[in-house]
């Protein structure tokens, strides 16, 4: 028996809406977009199992006509990682709805990338011979005291 | 020898449980941890002394023959990650329980933050040891959910939002490698990668290329290479300081651990060389680019971090023995320099209160040892003579000289610039920190302080957070995140893993001899994925000899073969 084309259309339908919703800024849609990918890989892993056949471990079957098991195993294993996972991302999705001031579960923008847009150069020529005639104390005999590993917080 | 080798793996994971186990103890919990790192730092050791003196170690899970079971294979390459990464993991954990005592915080009630740290252990060593594709995702998922709960320690808003892109990041990655395992399995019939070596080769090359292109976005992901890097900035900055410097460490290079196997010893023959050198250009000026910019040195070192992978790819895309081996010394110098940077700026952010160079100032005078501290793996970084990175990179630009091709000239050209830039953007954060006055600092912070007027907020919101925030101080384990109190003086443990840290990346200059002579050998044994076929399906005589491999014994795998044929 070969793969009924259903299994590789649902596969694709999976894929598309997953990536859909995985494209989205809010985090519940982002989570279930992932379950979709994660399923369409499950089935994937099963296409690629081959052909149809009898169950692997049997008296009665020969080999040529079993299923391989391995892809299953796989897949089995890659469940139980999506199951856990999801419910990480869950947890995640509730704690930054509760921490969101407006109550929202969108991906936010990093801040540092929005400051670095609107900062000001800040480059080493700053440093002005005023500041080094300011940290002459370096220089002073007092330094081993100081020097000591938190020593002294801040002079 | 060989019963040894699972052991990497399963010293951390009995570790976690045992630390698990005894939640309320921290004490009892930072002693089973140290027990297990330390073991664990033992046994790679004696691991990489075996795997070089006897050669490669091939460990059959279960007495399940190679081709079948799960094979764990520990060849020099793995055995000298292992090392460095355990050394890692030690360092960083003796400076994690200095600040955790300094905190203060010995009887929170979460202490997931041990356990955790070893599973993330334990992930990292599988995925070293790993001789099967499938393993080799298993200890990536062990690795990353770990850095999931790691990367959102203490769930406060900052690191939530970090955490967001990271998990999703990682999440797709995961699923793109799981589907390239998928179509390797439906061409090959099989995950074991010593096997794939001989399939694979005899697939059409078209398909070895999709296959190929498939794992490399995947392991590119993880390995923050230049088109797939933007997530890391935005993440790694906000976790608390040893998180950040194992993670800066260790996981990118798992991922160019990866591109290694896969184009060793997966696709051998592989057509992809010159798009690998053109991203390692890419990758190394975008980055440093990035660093250029940056105010905040946590951002700035996770900007240098991107842009040193483009070094290793570089390596990687020269195909050939010397020029692996320049990689394998590359990362080994890498992994422990970014993380004693990662660690300085830990003991900064303590000492000054924030990591922003324009609030930090005149830390020369109140902080001179982390002056020197910073000072060292900085020029060691940038490359300066007689440091490990300027070994690093002598060997890349030696081996492309040797292959003379325009792409390599170029990339030794853009691999000086990136060098020079290094020092540029690092020499600049060190001056601003600890040279200016701080005086400045302070008038900057203030002029900032007054910019934004106070966002108009709800008085329900106000108490709503105020709430939240209270209980975040009582439940986070590393509640560092918030600016200290700036009297606080440093613990002598985080001085001490710093320095250990980086005596340690000295070290890798004072015996660059024997350890580059170890990186030639493994670059060598990367060459010929032959050997390593050989050792891993033909060791045994019950069942799965060489032959075994073309089909004629294994019906199943007969089966695929058409099946693949047909996909194919």
């Amino acid at each position: 028996m070969t793969m009924p084309l259903v299994l590789v259309a649902v596969m694709v339908v999976l894929y598309a809406c997953g990536v859909y919703l995985m494209l989205d800024r809010s985090l519940t849609r982002l989570l279930l977009g992932f379950l979709l990918v994660g399923n369409a890989t499950n089935l994937l892993i099963f296409l690629m199992s081959g052909s149809f056949g009898e169950a692997p471990i049997s008296d009665g079957a020969r080999a040529e006509e079993m299923s391989d098991p391995l892809p299953q195993a796989f897949i089995l294993t890659a469940i139980v990682i999506t199951f856990g996972v999801s419910a990480f991302l869950l947890a995640l999705i509730y704690r930054s709805w509760r921490l969101a001031h407006d109550h929202d579960d969108r991906v936010e923008d990093d801040e540092a990338d929005l400051e670095i847009a609107t900062a000001e150069a800040l480059a080493a020529d700053e440093v002005t011979d005023e500041d080094l005639a300011e940290t002459q104390e370096y220089d002073d005999a007092d330094v081993p005291a100081d020097a000591a590993p938190g020593g002294e917080g801040q002079r | 020898m060989i019963p040894l080798v699972p052991l990497a793996v399963l010293i951390p994971l009995a570790g976690a449980a045992l630390a698990l186990a005894v939640p309320g103890h921290r004490r009892l919990q930072q002693g089973i941890t140290l027990v297990a790192l330390s073991a664990v730092v033992a046994l790679s050791g004696f691991l990489m002394w075996a795997v070089d003196a006897h050669g490669t170690l091939v460990m059959e899970v279960g007495g399940w023959a190679a081709p079948f079971g799960i094979a764990l294979v520990v060849d020099r390459v793995s055995a000298l990650m292992l090392v460095v990464s355990s050394v890692v993991l030690l360092g960083v954990f003796l400076f994690s329980i200095g600040q955790g005592l300094a905190d203060g915080d010995e009887d929170t009630p979460v202490s997931i933050y041990y356990p955790t740290y070893l599973v993330l252990g334990a992930g990292v060593f599988n995925a070293f040891i790993a001789g099967d594709l499938f393993n080799l995702y298993v200890g990536f998922e062990i690795l990353l959910v770990s850095s999931y709960v790691l990367i959102t320690l203490g769930g406060t808003a900052q690191r939530i939002r970090a955490g967001v892109t990271y998990v999703i990041v990682s999440l797709v990655s995961s699923v793109l490698f799981l589907a390239a395992i998928a179509l390797i399995y439906g061409a090959t019939g099989t995950v074991n990668m010593a096997q794939l070596t001989l399939r694979i080769a005899e697939l059409p090359s078209e398909v070895q290329l999709l296959l190929n292109l498939a794992l490399l976005i995947a392991f590119g992901i993880k390995a923050a290479v230049f088109p797939l890097a933007f997530w890391l900035p935005d993440s790694y900055p906000t976790a608390p300081a040893p998180v950040t410097a194992v993670f800066a460490g260790l996981l990118t290079k798992v991922g160019v651990y990866a591109i290694i196997r896969s184009q060793t010893q997966l696709f051998p023959q592989s057509s992809v060389d010159q798009l690998l050198l053109v991203i390692a250009g890419l990758t190394l000026l975008v980055g440093i680019l990035g660093a250029v910019s940056q105010l905040d040195i946590k951002r700035l070192l996770s900007f240098t971090l991107i842009s040193h992978i483009g070094y290793m790819i570089f390596g990687i895309g020269m195909a050939n023995a010397a020029g692996f081996a320049a990689t394998i010394y590359y990362i080994a110098h890498h992994i422990i320099v970014q993380t004693t940077l990662f660690l300085a700026v830990g003991l900064i952010e303590r000492q000054g209160g924030t990591t922003s160079i324009s609030g930090l100032g005149g830390l020369m005078r109140t902080a001179p040892v982390i002056a020197i501290l910073f000072f060292i793996p900085m020029l060691n970084l940038g490359g300066i003579p007689p440091f490990s990175g300027f070994i690093g990179k002598l060997g890349l630009f030696t081996v492309a000289a040797e292959l003379a091709t325009p792409a390599a000239y170029w990339l030794m050209g853009i691999g000086a610039l990136v060098s020079l830039l290094t020092l540029y953007a690092l020499a600049r954060a060190w001056v601003l920190a600890f040279w200016r006055s701080p005086k400045r600092a302070e008038a900057k912070i203030e002029a900032k302080a007054e910019a934004p007027a106070a966002k108009p907020a709800t008085t329900e919101a106000l108490m709503l957070r105020d709430r939240e925030q209270a209980l975040f101080e009582r439940l986070q384990d590393a509640p560092d995140a918030l600016p200290q109190a700036e009297q606080k003086e440093i613990p002598r443990l985080m001085f001490g893993a710093t320095c250990g840290m980086v005596v340690v990346s000295v070290a890798l200059t004072v015996f660059a001899g024997p350890l580059y002579a170890f990186a030639t050998r493994a670059g060598e044994e990367l060459a010929e994925p032959g050997r390593t076929v050989e050792l891993v399906l033909g060791d045994h005589g019950d069942g799965g000899s060489p032959g075994g491999g073309s089909g004629d014994t294994v019906p199943e795998v007969a089966v695929l073969d058409e099946e693949g044929g047909a996909h194919g």
